[in-house]
């Protein structure tokens, strides 16, 4: 139960901290200073809501083990396989390349990305208001405003890029082609979340799908995107197994704290 | 000295629905006790009167709904006790405004420095999360100040911070008046302005440039 407890407060945490230090890429690069901006606050709330969850995932831990666990450690002193944050928040800032191909950052994948992943978190963070967890309770009370938003934003250039120009519209088409078939990842069930349903702790992704659909088609019809097909490959992010992205971007986020061991600033 | 005990998740001791408190009028310092907790309590509210946002420094914490109380506790250890004959520890309790605000740790060395220095120290500062921060804490007296300081006071918050209940349309923000000129012909540059608690605005009519503190 408390071992659920604590996995399912990562997860949450992984998600925050994964794709704030992603979106975090963004600062100084912006393509325009006020999205410089706006992307650079933004990873800001996302890396202060996974400190939250990551302070309440130690409380919890420390209580199964005795331990003295500590935001850092999990930030920092984890590897791959234990982050279960959604593989679509890894994901780099560009569409599909082969292998460790690089391409320069696409504004329209980290729109579409911060849309489908913000869209999901105003209902999951709205039910986790109604925790029975209720340290987990405060932190969703804070968070569902700042995810608020964040999903005005996504929503206001989803709009601007899709009905905008032929290029703008052909690459925020191309970015939820490419990105919609990893939300089958935010509905998959699994046996965590059956089990954090069952205790009142949080809702179950599978009984999301239908709200977020709702919350989602009006700003993709007002974009005049299409909504694609997800098909049925199901990206296991959230269970460990993560993408060929997701290693690069841990050692950027850890290395300065695995080189100098207990460094204080 | 012992470093304050941060803990984001202790509770007030009293209900959750705290309202904004304000420093109890009534206990006023007594000269002829100065030694008494009670005069160490209305002192602690005094003084904390004066330590601003370091972000926004036209504003004190109380102001702004961060300094939540400040109460008598028992003490953990006789450190933090100054009255031998009635030992109490003197908490501090903030809340954050967004997550990620990165003022929290610089308020609570600011608390912790002023109390010292009043010879009212040391103090526990405890941060709670419960009930979540909002602009409609922000006192009538702290808007006229950002408004003098340039920065337009927030709005009500509207449906905006309640996603799940507009769907199809977002919401028509209200644009604030300009702090400068007053005037409503305003618009807004960028979401997110220069903390994380502001927008960009600019007034039509004098054309300043001004930031927005968002409803939240």
């Amino acid at each position: 139960m408390m071992q659920q407890h604590l996995a399912y407060v990562l997860r949450l945490a992984d998600n925050a901290l994964i794709l704030g230090q992603r979106n975090s890429e963004w600062c100084g690069h912006g393509p325009v200073l006020e999205e410089d901006i706006a992307l650079t606050n933004l990873s800001l709330d996302l890396i202060g809501q996974a400190r939250l969850l990551y302070t309440r995932a130690a409380a919890l831990e420390n209580a199964l083990t005795g331990l003295n666990l500590s935001e850092n450690d999990y930030a920092y002193w984890r590897s791959e396989r234990q982050f279960t944050n959604y593989t679509l928040t890894e994901l780099p800032h560009y569409g599909p390349l082969a292998g460790t191909a690089h391409a320069d950052k696409d504004y329209a994948v980290t729109i579409v990305r911060n849309f489908l992943y913000a869209a999901l978190m105003a209902l999951v963070w709205s039910r986790l208001e109604q925790s029975s967890d209720a340290e987990l309770a405060a932190i969703a009370a804070k968070s569902i405003k700042e995810n608020s938003y964040h999903l005005h934003h996504a929503q206001e250039w989803l709009v601007r890029l899709g009905d905008g120009t032929e290029l703008s519209h052909r690459r925020a088409q191309a970015a939820l082609d490419y990105l919609l078939p990893y939300t089958n990842e935010f509905f998959s069930p699994d046996a965590l979340e059956d089990g954090i349903a069952l205790q009142g702790l949080g809702p179950r992704g599978a009984d999301l799908k239908q709200d977020w659909l709702d919350l989602v088609t009006p700003t993709i019809d007002e974009a005049t995107l299409a909504l694609p097909q997800t098909g049925i490959y199901t990206t296991t992010g959230k269970l460990g197994i993560h993408s060929e992205h997701m290693g690069y971007l841990l050692a950027e986020l850890q290395s300065v704290a695995r080189q100098h061991p207990g460094a204080s600033w | 000295m012992p470093k304050p005990i941060v803990s984001p998740f202790a509770w007030p001791a009293s209900s959750p629905e705290v309202s904004l408190k304000a420093p109890p009028a009534v206990v006023t310092a007594d000269a002829s006790e100065p030694n008494s907790n009670a005069t160490r309590l209305a002192r602690a509210w005094e003084v904390l009167e004066a330590v601003p946002d370091p972000e926004i420094p036209v504003v004190s914490i109380r102001e702004l709904g961060i300094l939540r109380e400040v109460r008598l506790a028992a003490p953990r250890s006789a450190d933090e006790s100054v009255n031998a004959a009635d030992p109490v520890a003197l908490e501090v309790v903030i809340t954050p405004t967004y997550s990620g605000c990165p003022a929290m740790s610089q308020i609570a060395e600011d608390v912790e420095r002023a109390l010292s220095a009043a010879g009212l120290g040391p103090a526990r500062i405890v941060t709670t999360l419960t009930p979540a921060w909002t602009t409609d804490w922000i006192t009538p007296e702290a808007r006229a100040k950002l408004r003098r300081y340039g920065i337009a006071p927030p709005g009500a918050r509207a449906a905006d911070t309640q996603p799940v209940q507009f769907i199809r349309a977002r919401p028509a923000l209200t644009p604030p008046n300009c702090p400068h000129c007053g005037s409503a012909d305003t618009e807004r540059l960028a979401q997110f302005g220069s903390t994380a608690c502001k927008a960009l605005y600019r007034c039509r009519a004098c054309r300043e440039p001004f930031d927005y503190f968002k409803p939240y």
